[in-house]
């Protein structure tokens, strides 16, 4: 089942589960990634090794979304 | 995919005077190390050999210069190096929970690496990368120079996989702003950082170098540049 989740201080939380055939359960994962994003975060879609894909909007067929927080030179 | 992908790193807004790295300019920023860490060497080396010419018995003074013609890369190396060293709290209880979802992004010979290193081997256009909770070192094609990025989340409650995890999942998205938006650290040769290296992480580095060198010996010196070229 796809996952919404979001890297943060317990290790990483789930935010929402959903299946491509129920659009309730995608509805609240798209609020879910809405909010999450309106906080700051930045929605990436992890596609096997090497490779990562930054999302704007959740994309349903994804099997995992991940959140992380922006990234800066030290 | 229906999502929109922007291949584009969102943090590169925040250096928009940066121009974004490629190969080149990581190669020629390279050679400007190269030339800065001779210049700082070749004047107290020409001092101790010119004293040493002029006067023997002023050899103590010739061995002072000498040990700083030593010193001073090893410095900059040291500082270089600091961006992988394990830093802020460890939050021992959530790290279990961390680490399990970067394992799942790594492979599995990255995996074992990373939990024996602390850090995680990533093969990407520019090199292989060795990315730390706040930096990584990137191994061009080859090997033999390592150059050192600083740079990370400013989340200090997130457990140290989990710092690990954004920045390889930042240079995932994309390479060269990856690199773009890290600061500079340090570039130099491989023996010289391993020497700065804390023991455990030593064997990432043998394992990143053997695996620049594949990508060498596989892409040729130029080939990796026609890859990055034609993706």
């Amino acid at each position: 089942m796809p996952r919404l989740i979001r890297m943060d201080h317990t290790g990483h939380s789930t935010l929402a589960k959903w299946r491509a055939t129920d659009d309730a359960d995608f509805e609240a994962a798209v609020e879910a990634f809405r909010r999450e994003l309106d906080a700051g975060y930045i929605g990436v879609v992890p596609e096997g090794e090497g490779r990562a894909t930054q999302v704007t909007e959740l994309p349903a067929e994804a099997d995992l979304v991940i959140m992380r927080r922006p990234i800066a030179g030290g | 995919m229906a999502a929109t992908a922007e291949p584009a790193l969102p943090e590169l807004a925040a250096v928009p005077w940066r121009k974004r790295a490629s190969r080149d300019s990581l190669r020629a920023w390279g050679r400007l190390w190269t030339v800065w860490t001779t210049l700082s060497v070749l004047p107290f080396a020409a001092a101790a050999v010119g004293l040493f010419l002029l006067e023997p018995l002023s050899f103590p003074v010739g061995i002072a210069c000498l040990a700083h013609a030593w010193i001073i890369p090893e410095l900059y190396a040291f500082r270089g190096v600091g961006v992988v060293r394990p830093k802020g709290p460890r939050h021992a209880r959530y790290e279990p929970v961390a680490q399990g979802l970067l394992g799942d992004l790594l492979g599995h010979e990255s995996r074992e690496l990373q939990r024996r290193t602390g850090l995680a081997l990533e093969r990407g256009r520019l090199g292989v990368w060795l990315v730390g909770e706040a930096g990584a070192l990137l191994l061009p094609p080859g090997g033999r120079r390592v150059s050192c990025f600083c740079v990370g989340t400013r989340e200090r409650e997130l457990p140290p996989s989990d710092r690990i995890a954004h920045l390889v999942l930042a240079l995932r998205t994309d390479e060269e702003g990856f690199a773009t938006v890290a600061n500079k650290a340090f570039s130099g040769a491989a023996w010289r950082v391993r020497r700065r290296l804390r023991p455990e992480q030593r064997p990432a580095l043998a394992a990143g170098r053997t695996e620049a060198r594949r990508q060498r010996t596989r892409h040729g010196p130029t080939g990796a540049r026609r890859r990055a070229v034609s993706n």
